[in-house]
């Protein structure tokens, strides 16, 4: 039986075991796996210890503060906390300590989650496999030659292992849902705009989104209504009513149109990746659903797409890391010579190849033909989506065309890492919702991960179909450490 | 050959919003350092805009008063540029959207009107300021350079002339009208001298009667109307000697030096710069609702030319209009009031802009207390010779020193003149009885000696008399 929230809460509220004894078990499970998976980049022992003790006092006297109370929590170290070491996992921010909370902390903290540390990331959340952490590779749980997916590894591997119950991981092409598909947990990208990114540190604003990645569906909806909401920090925030995402968690599948989409499978996906999927769509369809291909051409053009507007962003968003008021100050003769040193120092090789091709993007003669072409395929995969989405309800497909690959296998070669996101980037360049929901483990033991896409402030029946996916795969199973185990 | 001036005019104007463009901080000056700043005007890791609706209402009213077009829908841009006080190393401005386009501004040159085109105004956020410590403060020697981010983030309208500009005296024409229909708004200190209000100027030459434009050079660095016009005048003169020697004008940008009075280049640019202007993702596009824009236009007060307009129709000369337009909102009050309570324009106008602006300016705070009523009552005890010219400044110091109204005080003060025509006919004629020889020497046409009358007449009636009544009295009864 895997660990997750609601059987924390249950046991926390039966008395079976207090929020410090909860935080005991994940800095236990921590002590036993990071040293070969390198989840975290901080875990902050007193911090934590405060808080599940506050969350046990409050308890005591009648004050809970609903599903996430004393639950030991993970946070990608791309948002910021106060006082605590905030990376990003770059040398240029090295002992960055920011001087406030994130809005999703502020709510998780509300929430009465007991924040255990910040987890690893590919740097700025550029990467798909969490090795361009200049602090050193996170690996897979489940075979630790392999990575763990990224940007979100760290997230996704310490829930995988429980050293935290849930966490917060971010997606801008992927990074929670292809981690989460590599680690065999729940991983969601909400709708863009419903949760704040005020205190994010910015990769690709218009793509960034936070979301959360669990062992289980149900989980998922409970902290996505924990996190979400309108904040008035965020201009992009959306101001309306939301849905409850848990809402039909039980409701099944029966009568619900799911679309499988034509172009995400063929070269390059895994044949147990798509046998295992093909099967879930086939009972789904035995569970009631109605099965409909759909093709969406512009997807062929995403990948593209994505790779012009999120590096032309993420040079401007990381164009503050300067060493004039914070972080790495690598000195120089004069200040255009110091702020040179310090981003040709602090930046690794990653970040610095996203900054010169956005760069190169934007810039007069080049802008139309590159970005402008860009935001054009942009707009058409948004009508794709929304003539899919007048067909059927969601939309299914592999969430990674591979399980988890070796480490080292595709950092000599961007183009190949690049095609790990090749599932998930549509719904960020849309604004989607999509879940990765774990279906099983292919021959050599690796999880494969099934998403369901929906459309905006469709998480409702995202998750409807998310949960039924996750009944009908029946994964209930739990990475075995080895060298740990003895 | 004749050459002709082509200049245009950017200004940057710092709005007096309570709090910042993107974030909550207070707009405020003359604080120690880096106090007024947050994690969003620092440009820290994951702090994000919001826009300030105040400073969208502030462009939208300078726009409007500008005669200017709203665009329906109005997006930001990134422009992107590394210096060390402009915290996220990009300016959140505006680029192809900008909240007003095509308007105009009359401006009024020896007595000649010319229509000067406005392109556009446009928001921004300004930078921090950066003071450049030991060796002068220059840059390139400077030991170590301060930042303070007070600054940072505080709102700028950019106001972007048309090149309809043809000398240095109506550029600075140009930018005093812009200045006093900015300080009309209420939307800015407007100060030049705090540096609330920017100018900086684009100049280049042709020869009379070409239409293509030469050239361009920026010129920054003007603190004052007056430098701007010599910068100007200054910038012009070193193009055509330039030309006319056998060189040719580069594109660039040069700073006024105040005390040498010349410009220096500061940088040339090859073509413009690259910005890399894009959508700011951080914002969403701002929609102009018509119901709100109306709401604006509505608020706009009367501006400095229309108020100008309305004085001279109703009677004034066009130098004495434009010295009351000018004048402070306190005064102009007064002036109204006063017209309203039904003296004649010019005498209010005169009183205002003379003896009023006078105590104005002796007054701490400037604050003078007289009504419309009062000053109106002041000139038709004046108009009516009941109060001479000289004993009316008397008047006017007791009605602003408080002691009541202007009759009140002519009569507590014993300044009323004696107007009642049969009472001096009395005094003339008892005058005359005793100065026998006054009255032939005048007969026998030394008429001079009216003036020796008059005064024995003021002297008896202890200069209650109208001097001007007295005079004609006494020419009278001696040519009876």
């Amino acid at each position: 039986m895997r660990r997750s929230v609601v059987d924390a809460g249950a046991r926390l509220r039966s008395g079976d075991v207090t929020a410090v004894g909860l935080l005991d078990e994940a800095l236990t499970q921590a002590s036993l796996t990071e040293s070969q998976i390198h989840a975290f980049l901080t875990i902050d022992h007193d911090g934590a210890r405060e808080s599940a003790e506050r969350a046990d006092a409050d308890l005591d006297r009648g004050e809970d503060h609903g599903p996430l109370h004393g639950i030991p929590f993970a946070l990608k170290d791309n948002m910021v906390t106060r006082g605590l070491e905030t990376t990003a996992a770059s040398q240029i921010l090295s002992g960055y300590r920011p001087p406030y909370d994130a809005t999703v902390v502020t709510r998780l903290r509300a929430a009465g989650a007991v924040i255990v540390g910040k987890t690893n990331l590919d740097e700025f959340a550029m990467g798909s496999s969490t090795e361009n952490s200049a602090y050193g590779s996170s690996y897979n749980p489940w075979d630790i030659t392999r990575v763990p997916g990224g940007s979100s590894g760290g997230s996704a591997a310490s829930v995988s292992v429980g050293s935290a119950l849930a966490a917060l991981g971010s997606d801008t092409g992927g990074s929670i849902r292809q981690p989460a598909s590599l680690c065999g947990v729940v991983g969601m990208k909400p709708t863009y705009g419903t949760v704040s990114r005020y205190g994010l540190i910015a990769f690709a604003s218009s793509l960034d989104q936070i979301g959360p990645i669990t062992t289980i569906v149900e989980d998922s909806a409970i902290v996505l209504t924990a996190i979400w909401g309108h904040d008035p920090l965020d201009a992009t925030s959306y101001p309306g009513e939301l849905p409850d995402p848990g809402a039909r968690l039980h409701a099944g599948v029966d009568g619900l149109r799911v679309g499988v989409v034509k172009e995400l499978s063929g070269d390059g996906y895994e044949s147990e990746v798509e046998a295992s999927v093909s099967e879930m769509v086939q009972r789904l369809s035995e569970a009631g659903a109605e099965i409909i291909e759909v093709s969406l051409p512009s997807f062929e053009y995403a990948l593209s797409a994505y790779y012009l507007i999120a590096p032309a962003e993420a040079s401007a968003n990381l164009a503050r890391f300067d060493g004039v008021r914070y972080g790495l100050r690598v000195e120089g003769e004069t200040t255009e010579e110091m702020m040179a040193a310090t981003r040709g120092q602090g930046f690794g090789p990653e970040p610095t190849r996203r900054i010169l091709l956005g760069t190169y993007a934007l810039s007069a003669g080049y802008y139309d033909a590159f970005y402008g072409q860009a935001q054009r395929v942009r707009s058409a995969i948004q009508e794709d989506f929304g003539r899919a989405y007048e067909q059927v309800e969601v939309l299914v497909s592999p969430t990674s065309p591979t399980v988890a690959f070796p480490a080292g296998a595709r950092t000599a070669d961007p183009l190949a890492m690049y095609l790990s996101d090749i599932c998930t980037i549509p719904s960020n360049l849309s604004g989607h919702p999509a879940v990765s929901v774990p279906i099983g483990l292919d021959g050599g033991r690796l999880p494969i991960g099934f998403q369901v896409m929906a459309p905006a402030l469709g998480e409702t029946t995202m998750y409807q179909v998310a949960a039924e996916v996750e009944r009908l795969g029946g994964f209930d199973e739990s990475p075995v450490l080895e060298a740990v185990a003895s | 050959m004749s050459w002709e001036a082509v200049i245009g005019i950017e200004v940057h104007v710092e709005l007096a919003t309570r709090s910042k463009m993107f974030c909550g901080c207070a707009v405020s000056f003359g604080e120690d350092p880096n106090t007024n700043t947050c994690p969003t005007c620092l440009g820290l890791p994951g702090a994000l805009p919001v826009p300030n609706r105040a400073a969208i209402e502030s462009i939208l009213a300078i726009g409007l008063a500008l005669e200017c077009r709203v665009s329906p829908q109005s997006v930001f841009h990134r422009k992107n540029y590394f210096y060390a006080d402009l915290p996220k190393n990009y300016q959140i401005s505006q680029f192809d959207i900008p909240v007003c386009v095509d308007g105009h501004l009359d401006i009024e040159l020896d007595g000649e009107t010319s229509r000067i085109g406005i392109e556009r105004a446009h928001m921004e956020e300004d930078t921090g300021k950066s003071t450049h410590v030991g060796d002068g403060g220059r840059i390139h020697s400077a030991r170590a350079t301060r930042l303070d981010f007070n600054r940072s983030g505080v709102p700028l309208v950019e106001i972007v002339s048309r090149p309809d500009l043809r000398s240095a005296a109506q550029a600075r024409v140009y930018a005093q009208e812009l200045t006093s229909v900015v300080a009309e708004l209420g939307v800015s200190d407007a100060r030049l001298e705090e540096g609330s209000i920017r100018f900086d100027a684009n100049v280049s030459i042709r020869p009379d009667g070409d239409t293509d434009l030469g050239t361009k050079v920026e010129i920054k660095n003007m603190n004052s109307f007056r430098s701007l016009e010599r910068a100007v005048e200054y910038e012009m003169a070193r193009q055509v000697d330039l030309v006319e020697t056998g060189g040719e004008v580069v594109q660039e940008t040069r700073h006024w030096e105040e005390e040498s009075a010349v410009t220096h280049s500061m940088r040339t640019k090859e073509g413009s710069s690259d910005y890399r202007y894009f959508t700011e993702p951080d914002l969403v596009p701002m929609v102009m609702d018509d119901q709100w824009v109306a709401t604006i236009r509505s608020t706009i007060p009367e501006l400095p030319a229309q108020r100008r307009a309305r004085l001279v129709a109703s009677g004034l000369e066009s130098e004495a209009a434009a010295v009351l337009s000018a004048s402070s909102p306190q005064l102009r009050q007064i002036y109204e009031d006063t017209v309203g309570a039904g003296a004649p324009p010019r005498a209010a106008a005169n009183w205002v802009v003379g003896d009023l602006t006078a105590a104005a300016r002796r007054s701490e705070p400037e604050v003078i207390r007289i009504t419309g009523n009062d000053l109106a009552e002041l000139i038709s005890l004046v108009d009516s010779g009941r109060v001479s010219t000289s004993a009316a400044k008397e008047v006017l110091e007791g009605v602003l020193g408080g002691e009541g109204s202007a009759s009140q005080v002519a009569e507590e003060r014993d300044l009323i003149q004696i107007t009642d025509v049969s009472q001096l006919i009395a005094v003339v004629d008892d005058i005359i009885e005793v100065n026998p020889k006054a009255v032939s020497d005048y007969r026998s046409g030394e008429t001079k000696i009216v003036g020796f009358l008059v005064g024995q007449v003021m002297k008896a009636t202890m200069g209650k008399a109208d001097p001007k009544a007295v005079n004609d009295l006494v020419r009278e009864r001696l040519e009876d």
